[in-house]
């Protein structure tokens, strides 16, 4: 009989863990159906700069100039309109009932007053009692209004379109010329999935051979240790895998993330992510008594993943502390690399540092799981 | 004893913490032996089953189990080993025969899906096996169980506590099976809470705070225990048993059939005690030999769940 390693053995964990995966169909609908729905909820829920928002005007002054202006709104895609009003009461009516975030009033000898260069005022009274929901849009109004009047102003009277106009913004934003927070949300959601779904699938799947008794048994036979931890977590693996590759089709088809850098680079991050991420919930599992204390768990170590990672809030906006703690969790790197790799176009070269912040991470975990998992039941 | 001895330990030791569980346990079994492990909740009977198999490592003591070192060798030992957990340990979300196959797979067992067809037919399984472990009811469990742990043919059999919650005629059934395979060489370590499982056993020994008390051939336990009884025949009965409870050298009064078996261990208090009764009248008294029943209802009775440790 063989003392070593038997690829029989593992291959039996292996194909018993896939039967069980299959069977447990809460958990496996969890896997696939979890990430579309935080893609989902996140990538369309969380948006700091939001568009199509509902538009009233107050029109005094019908002319070429206002159309364009108009216009100009329009295909900037922060407003729609959604009607006209008569009256300064009515306009503050609408806005206090929520039925606009902005009404935009037009005065009187608008067009006229603007070519003997008066420089009349378009009021926008935006809603501001949710100040981010309209921020980028009322940042956006100065240049709209501005890009109209020269489009209009021509010939003789460019000279008024010419007046310095005293709103105007400068906006500019690198990798991200929309301003789409979806582009930034959507690289740094994989790095919570993945997350989530490894490290807590993970610790469970062990704790709940120990909870349930059957450890006991598989232990009791002669079993080596990397033939279970193999056979257990590679299966997971693959899920991650078949994680990626949705969310992946999703970014490019749904929310048109681009992926303009290297794909080894990302292969080789994501490789080393989830690896850090079983070798987690491996060591997770060697802490927890039972399947609820393993959730828990998994969950403490998703809140820094998501709250101290960059993935919600900006890293360099973080006190000192923060910082170090968060550049202990592997998310911080793996998001920095994937926005890295998709937005701003990185090699493998350009990522290395991330690389291997991941690597030594990957190392310390493996090894501390390793020194806690007992073949005995000592 | 002339055959060989599968298992041979000494000074068996083990501590959680500061707490002594198992205490400088010895134990000797022969070949094809049946032996039980009696004493109460919390003696340290799953524990040192668990050290014999290599599932903890003992802090003290040393011996040999099937040839090979328990401290050194727990893996070699694993593939001749048929341990059978308390609780259900196999998958319930897995198919009968999927365990079954699983389990053979683990020991490398030759012509696995033969091997895996005659045990379930063996266990009159065959055309359930496609159905969930989990789905069984206690008695089938267990039965699986057992046929899990044979399924690589093995040496030595550590049964802890096999037929709790199983039925009467589940248990015989059971008992029937090791019997045969005790027959046919197969040495049999069984732990047990039950009476007439103990009967059954060839040696018995008797475990309380983690220290052995009694080990010996079954049919010498009483001897070991020094209990000596008298037998009371005819009516009223229950007024007896009632008035003899508590009586100077009366340990314990049991009922066998129609008549009461009255014990002690002070052979003359006790006689003094049936003396007095005897004059009474009503009944009529006899002294027996102490049976092994006898012998076991005294150590259970003065066994009380072991794991508060004041009285060790």
């Amino acid at each position: 009989m063989s003392m070593g390693f038997s690829v029989n053995r593992f291959l039996a964990v292996l194909l018993k863990e896939f039967i069980q995966m299959r069977r447990d169909r809460v958990t496996f609908a969890m896997m696939i159906g979890l990430p579309i729905i935080q893609l989902m909820l996140f990538g369309f829920a969380i948006n700091a700069d939001p568009r199509h928002l509902p538009t009233l005007v107050e029109v005094n002054d019908e002319g070429p100039l206002t159309r364009a202006l108009l216009a100009g709104m329009q295909t900037s895609g922060y407003f729609d309109f959604v009607g006209q009003v008569r009256g300064p009461a009515a306009g503050e009516e609408a806005l206090r009932r929520g039925q606009a975030n902005f009404v935009i009033v037009i005065p009187d000898d608008f067009a006229r007053d603007v070519v003997r260069g008066l420089r009349p005022t378009v009021l926008v009274a935006a809603d501001a009692s949710d100040p981010s929901a309209v921020a980028g849009a009322a940042a956006a109004m100065s240049g709209i209004v501005s890009n109209a009047m020269a489009q209009t102003l021509t010939g003789p009277l460019a000279q008024a379109a010419g007046t310095p106009a005293p709103f105007e913004v400068v906006v500019h934003r690198e990798y991200n010329p929309e301003g789409r927070t979806s582009t930034n949300i959507v690289p740094g959601l994989l790095a919570i999935i993945l997350s989530m779904t490894m490290v807590m699938i993970t610790a469970v799947a062990i704790v709940k051979e120990r909870e349930r008794g059957t450890m006991e048994m598989l232990i009791s036979t002669p079993v080596r240790p990397a033939e279970v931890m193999l056979g257990k977590i590679l299966p997971y693996v693959l899920v991650g895998y078949v994680q990626t590759a949705v969310f992946m089709v999703a970014a490019f088809a749904v929310f048109n993330v681009p992926f303009t850098g290297t794909f080894m680079a990302f292969f080789y991050g994501f490789n080393l992510f989830v690896l850090g991420n079983l070798a987690l919930g491996f060591l997770i599992s060697t802490l927890a008594h039972n399947q609820m204390q393993a959730m828990q768990l998994s969950f403490f170590t998703i809140l820094p993943s998501i709250l101290l990672s960059g993935f919600m809030f900006p890293f360099a906006g973080m006190p000192g502390w923060a910082q170090t703690l968060g550049t202990g969790v592997p998310a911080t790197h793996f998001i920095r690399l994937i926005r890295k790799v998709m937005l701003k176009g990185a090699g493998t070269i350009d990522v290395s540092a991330e690389l291997v912040a991941l690597g030594v991470i990957v190392l310390v975990i493996s090894l501390m799981a390793m020194l806690r998992y007992r073949q005995t039941l000592d | 004893m002339s055959a060989p001895l599968v298992i041979d330990v000494r000074g068996l030791t083990k501590r959680f913490g500061d707490k002594t569980v198992v205490d400088h346990f010895d134990i000797a079994v022969p070949r094809g032996a049946i032996y039980g492990f009696l004493g109460p909740n919390g003696s340290g009977k799953t524990t040192t089953i668990r050290m014999l198999c290599g599932l903890l490592t003992p802090d003290e003591g040393d011996g040999q189990c099937l040839g090979f070192d328990v401290r050194r060798e727990a893996p070699r030992i694993k593939t001749q080993v048929g341990y059978m957990t308390q609780r259900f340990s196999l998958y319930e979300d897995l198919t009968i025969r999927e365990n079954l196959d699983f389990v053979a797979r683990m020991y490398g067992v030759a012509d696995r899906r033969k091997r895996v067809t005659r045990a379930l037919e063996d266990l009159g399984l065959a055309d359930r096996s496609g159905q969930l472990a989990g789905t069984l009811s206690g008695g089938w469990k267990q039965r699986l169980a057992l046929a899990a742990c044979l399924i690589h043919d093995p040496k030595l059999l550590l049964l802890d506590e096999p037929t709790a919650g199983v039925d009467p005629k589940a248990r015989r059934d059971f008992w029937d099976e090791i019997r045969r395979l005790s027959k046919a060489g197969v040495t049999v370590l069984v732990s047990t809470h039950y009476m007439d499982e103990a009967i059954q056993c060839d040696f018995i020994t008797y475990i309380a705070y983690g220290k052995k008390l009694i080990d010996g051939p079954a049919t010498q336990i009483p001897t070991i225990v020094g209990l000596s009884t008298w037998r009371a025949e005819g009516p009223n009965l229950v007024a007896l048993e009632a008035a003899l409870q508590g009586q100077p050298g009366v340990a314990q009064v049991a009922r066998f059939g129609s008549a009461l078996h009255v014990s002690g261990t002070d052979a003359t208090q006790l006689e003094a005690t049936v003396r007095r009764f005897e004059a009474e009248g009503g009944q009529h008294w006899s002294k027996v030999p102490a049976g092994l029943e006898e012998a076991f209802i005294h150590l259970m009775a003065g066994a009380r769940d072991n794991f508060s440790r004041d009285a060790a």
